[in-house]
């Protein structure tokens, strides 16, 4: 089983991020799981969302202690978060950045969503829309396929500049 | 179809299938997102239903039934708060005979604000006469959402049925899960004691003490009589759609020596800790409850066993109230934690630790040291 | 202009979304009631906004209540502390679904009693806090997560239910105009018996605005009339505030509309109705105002 914690602020769409994981694992045949953490919601609060993704069905709805991916949306988060509590040895972060970071003993992946979404103009009520090219990273990190990725975008966004940002995002991801 | 969504989400789409007439509900924290789908299905004319928006929980079940006993299909959410806002109408409904469906939310009761699992709210509803089931994952919630309209209008029950999902852990989740298109297994209702105009009578009028036990007797009668109905219903189901249930959902217990007994998403994380437990060399098992009323018969399962119950509720003053009706029914001494109160969280690895700390006969209070 | 203390009864944590407009009707309310004062608050945006246990943002002591009940249990407190000799400020403060849906016959029964206390109702015109559900204060037209093609039925009318029960002192604001806010909540609460104020509350999620335009929003709610400002002393009324001049002289219906993503859905034909209530209700007021009846 693959556990994934993702960090982002309220407004940011971690939330249907999750969601959109969850849904192309799915249609790639998997088990896939994704859950929020509510604490008291609200636009700019810190954000937990986790998702699982296993072969054989999931049966755990207890939060994810021990990920094997931990995502940031928003590294600002890190200042009153600690992002990579519990994060298994050996473990990978991805983290919404131009620039690349390096945390000991893990390895660690980055990837400019932000001015993805930007130069799209993909923005929402003030914020760029993170979630689309962040499936579009995973799926270059072998999470989802392609094509999975590309139809849980589909059916959940009508705008087709959100399947424009995953692809951009794939491209630009370096494994 | 296979297709993925929220425990919420899957209630909201066998409604849809299920195809009520009317559906009146007041939003409440974690239910929203059930009435909103339904207004949805409404507005894009994927279900051809009147969506009342009620001004409170009360109104909501009083609405529910004027529709019922119209003799239409009739359906409603809540959570918590507005469960118990409606109390009184509860008891209406299940004394005035009629097969609403509604999906309960379990959500702690305040104060202080709490909008996270629990299963007081529907537990202290117990004694209403409405039948309840608490299912653990999207595909059962979608699936039980759809027998229990069967189930409530049947002719030899004709009550309501409440359906329970664990507040956030299971309402929203997203999980893969199966829609049928139920066609026929859900047969047109027929409400025999329906308002008709032609037939004209008094209903719930002012009834004596010497009449009044017999009303009461009737329903008592009829919940017995469910525990037929709920097993042709789900066998029906199976033969159709392939999936199986029945009163409880039991894990690996043929030859273990203690059992875990839960309901709710903790009746599926305990089977993570029985096969955990399993490779320690500790034979467990577990006794998942789905139909908590009519409350099934254990004794063969329980008995002669050690049993942990995990209750995610309270009774004050007396004890969880799972140990509490497992103690009254069976001839058992259960290791009794209270655990999940509130949204508390709890793991397969806390509820192996449950059981091997288990005392019988035992109270325990998970999280406090006293 | 109002003296507006500077002293501070809402302290900095709260968990509000950027540009609330009811923390800032509650920073005033509590300026003009100061600290001998209770907040009974019902199931509403407040009581997330006041912050998780242990903490508290609320330098005044608060009370939450169930969603049906507020202003049942200002009565129940209001009579206690009078039986005590206190003059201790009673004041519900709760959102438009508290009070024009599950709150009203609470509502009704405490005015109807003569009670004494304040009751603030803060209108964003929908349930926020549960997600933006439609509530009876919904305006026609408005899109909601229940009303997904727009509210077909007007606003419910809760001052004129309010004047119906006569309370001593009732009034209108508007979280853009803290003055005259603040001015009627210190007249409120300098008499005795049953008081009631009414504020609308623009609401950047749930009217789909951006967070820095609350000011403006509430300022184009009252220049286009469909937010009055005034006041009714014992019944008399009094309008206020940039709501005279609107009396006179307003800005389109359609122009306060079309600045809020929540009326995307609403047709030219709810617009045209939106805009004959608005001068229906203005002249009807004037009329009151001016003595003509």
């Amino acid at each position: 089983m693959y556990e994934i914690r993702l960090h982002s602020r309220g407004g940011q769409g971690g939330v249907t991020a999750a969601k959109l994981l969850a849904h192309a694992a799915f249609l790639d045949g998997k088990n896939a799981t994704a859950a929020p953490f509510y604490g008291a919601e609200r636009r700019g609060a810190p954000v937990v969302s986790f998702i699982r993704i296993d072969d054989r069905p999931i049966k755990i709805y207890s939060q994810i202690r021990k990920p094997d991916l931990v995502i940031v949306l928003d590294m600002g988060v890190m200042d009153t978060v600690n992002v990579l509590d519990g994060l298994k040895e050996g473990g990978s972060i991805l983290i919404n950045s131009p620039n690349p970071a390096e945390f000991e003993g893990y390895k660690t992946y980055n990837v400019d969503l932000t001015n993805i979404a930007l130069s799209l103009d993909l923005i929402v009520s003030g914020s760029p829309i993170l979630n689309t090219p962040l499936l579009g990273a995973l799926a270059k990190m072998g999470f989802v396929s392609r094509e999975s990725a590309r139809t849980a975008i589909k059916e959940a966004f009508k705008d087709e500049r959100n399947a424009e940002a995953a692809m951009k995002a794939y491209e630009e991801m370096k494994i | 179809m296979l297709t993925i969504a929220t425990g919420n989400k899957a209630v909201a789409t066998a409604v849809r299938d299920a195809k009520p007439k009317v559906v009146a509900a007041y939003p409440i924290t974690p239910q929203t997102e059930i009435v909103e789908n339904i207004a949805d299905f409404v507005s894009s004319k994927e279900l051809d239903s009147r969506y009342i928006p009620v001004e409170s929980e009360h109104s909501s079940m009083a609405a529910c039934m004027g529709s019922s006993i119209a003799g239409v299909r009739t359906f409603t959410a809540t959570s918590s708060h507005g469960l118990v806002y409606m109390c009184e109408m509860l008891h209406m409904v299940a004394g005035a005979r009629l097969p609403i469906v509604m999906a309960n939310a379990n959500r702690a009761l305040g104060p202080g604000w709490n909008v996270w699992a629990e299963q007081s709210d529907s537990l202290s509803m117990r004694d209403s006469g409405w039948l309840q089931v608490y299912v653990s994952t999207v595909q059962e919630a979608y699936d039980a959402t759809l027998m229990a309209f069967r189930i409530a209008e049947d002719n030899d029950v004709l009550l309501p049925v409440m359906v329970n999902l664990d507040g956030f852990l299971l309402t929203h989740i997203m999980q893969g899960f199966e829609t049928v298109n139920p066609e026929d297994f859900i047969p047109e209702i027929d409400l025999p004691h329906r308002i008709d105009v032609d037939n004209p009578g008094g209903y719930g009028t002012l009834t004596p003490p010497n009449e009044h036990f017999k009303f009461r007797w009737d329903i008592e009668r009829a919940l017995r009589d469910s525990v037929r109905v709920i097993e042709e219903t789900e066998s029906e189901f199976e033969k159709r759609f392939g999936r199986k249930y029945g009163m409880t959902e039991d894990y690996r217990t043929e030859d273990a020596e203690v059992i875990i007994v839960a309901m709710g998403t903790l009746g599926k994380e305990m089977e993570v800790a029985v096969d955990n437990l399993r490779e320690e060399g500790i034979k467990a098992g577990s006794v998942r409850i789905r139909w908590f009323r009519p409350f099934p018969d254990l004794k063969s399962r329980l008995e002669g066993r050690d049993v942990v119950v995990i209750d995610r509720d309270y009774s004050f003053g007396f004890g969880g109230i799972v140990a509490n009706e497992i103690r009254a029914k069976c001839n058992v001494k259960p290791y009794s934690v209270i655990a999940g109160l509130g949204g508390q969280e709890v793991t397969y690895d806390d509820i192996a630790g449950f059981v091997r700390d288990r005392k019988t006969d035992s109270e325990f209070w998970f999280g406090v040291n006293e | 202009m109002a003296e507006i203390p500077e002293e501070e009864y809402i302290l900095k944590t709260t968990s509000a979304c950027a540009g609330c407009s009811a923390s800032l009707i509650l920073r005033y309310v509590t300026k003009a009631a100061g600290p001998d004062t209770v907040l009974v608050v019902p199931a509403c945006c407040t009581s997330v906004i006041q912050g998780i246990y242990p903490d508290t943002a609320m330098n005044i002591p608060v009370y939450n209540v169930a969603f049906a009940s507020a202003a049942a249990v200002a009565s129940g407190m209001s009579e206690a502390f009078r039986a005590e000799g206190k003059d201790t400020n009673v004041i519900c403060f709760a959102g438009d679904g508290g009070t024009v849906d599950i709150g009203i016959q609470a509502l009704s029964g405490a005015l109807e009693r003569g009670t004494d206390f304040l009751y603030i109702c803060y209108d964003n015109e929908a349930y926020s806090n549960t997600g933006m559900q439609r509530s009876g204060a919904t305006p026609l037209g408005a899109r909601t997560t229940t009303t997904p093609v727009g509210k077909t039925e007007f606003k419910k009318d809760l001052d004129a239910i309010i004047a119906a029960h006569n309370p001593v002192y009732m009034a209108t604001a508007c979280s853009a105009y803290p003055d005259d806010l603040y001015k009627k909540i210190k007249k409120a609460l300098s008499v005795p018996g049953p008081k009631f104020m009414h504020v609308l509350a623009p609401c950047p999620p749930g009217w789909r605005y951006p967070s820095d335009k609350t000011i403006d929003m509430g300022k184009l709610a009252v220049k286009s009339g469909m937010w009055v400002l005034y006041e009714r002393e014992n019944g008399k009324l009094n309008i206020t505030g940039a709501s005279k001049a609107a009396m006179v002289k307003r800005i389109p219906v359609s122009d306060y509309i079309k600045v809020q993503g929540r009326f995307k859905t609403a047709t030219e034909e709810d617009i045209r109705a939106l805009q004959n209530s608005v001068d229906l209700e203005m002249e009807k007021l004037k009329k009151e105002a001016d003595g003509i009846c």
